[in-house]
């Protein structure tokens, strides 16, 4: 399955996203639990883009691991403010705006693996996947 | 930028019935909360039972809109009843660390509409108790004097 990207600029887009991450999801194979797990986490990192960069997007990848594990990345990336204190914002309950600081540490959560590449001016990229 | 979708706001005897049928934008979730308040206000409904079985998805945005209904209808002296949190949805919110706080939560709209009724009943039963000692208060007053 081929990689997909979607522009994320508006709060239309976050819908269309999470509904596109389900639909990728399920045709990996992916049950019902896992499928809702990964929409509930593209929605809450492509509104971070749209509340807090304005503009990015979301790249879906089915992927395969080493040992021929199939999974989802999913990588959300954008050109904003940067996160000055990415451990700050990994922690529950922290926020700079009103997200009641769910987002980042919630969607770690729901996934298998996590990165976060960010700093003040270059913008944010964030990677997660989600294994079979 | 999108439209708002129209999400139906129902008076059921003394509960709005809320069903939400489709995924919804940040936008029609923000609206969807100043519609229900405002129909709380015009209707003097008692109750609201917003009805979420169709949902397939509940992130912190949303999460946060249930909750935030349930304590400005609280406020407004009505009672909120999510309906139908489909089990998925119901795990992937406690993992993302939201709690829904201050919503009853019943399985079907049944459930939803016999725990409002009840609860309405129980007041009516306290007002009832209240008025009427009241009452004999006065009339121990009256008596004394």
């Amino acid at each position: 399955m081929e990689s997909t990207a979607i522009a994320l600029e508006n709060d239309q887009d976050i819908v269309v996203a999470r509904g596109e991450v389900r639909t990728l999801a399920a045709a990996i194979g992916f049950r019902s639990l896992d499928q809702t797990r990964l929409a509930t986490v593209a929605s809450e990192l492509a509104r971070n883009i749209v509340k807090y960069a304005s503009r990015g997007q979301m790249i879906a990848q089915p992927t395969r691991s080493p040992h021929g594990r199939e999974g989802l990345r999913l990588i959300f990336e954008d050109d904003g403010p940067g996160i000055a204190n990415v451990e700050a914002a990994m922690t529950d309950g922290f926020s700079t705006s009103k997200g009641m600081g769910k987002g980042l540490p919630g969607s770690r959560r729901l996934v298998d693996e996590f990165t976060i590449d960010s700093a003040p001016g270059r913008g944010t990229r964030i990677t997660v996947v989600r294994w079979l | 930028m999108s439209g708002a979708q129209r999400i139906p706001i129902l008076k059921v005897g003394r509960v709005l019935v809320v069903p939400i049928q489709t995924d919804m934008d940040d936008q029609t979730v923000v609206h969807l909360q100043e519609r229900i308040l405002s129909e709380l206000e015009r209707t003097r409904a008692r109750g609201v039972l917003i009805d979420i079985s169709l949902l397939e998805m509940v992130d912190s945005f949303i999460g946060r809109m249930l909750s935030d209904i349930a304590s400005m209808a609280r406020i407004m002296d009505a009672r909120t009843v999510v309906v139908g949190i489909q089990p998925a949805v119901a795990i992937t919110l406690v993992e993302l660390g939201l709690e829904l706080s201050g919503v009853s939560t019943v399985l079907n709209v049944d459930e939803g509409i016999k725990l409002l009724r009840d609860e309405f009943d129980i007041e009516e039963r306290e007002d009832d108790e209240l008025f009427w000692g009241e009452l004999n208060l006065l009339g121990e007053h009256g008596h004394r004097a």
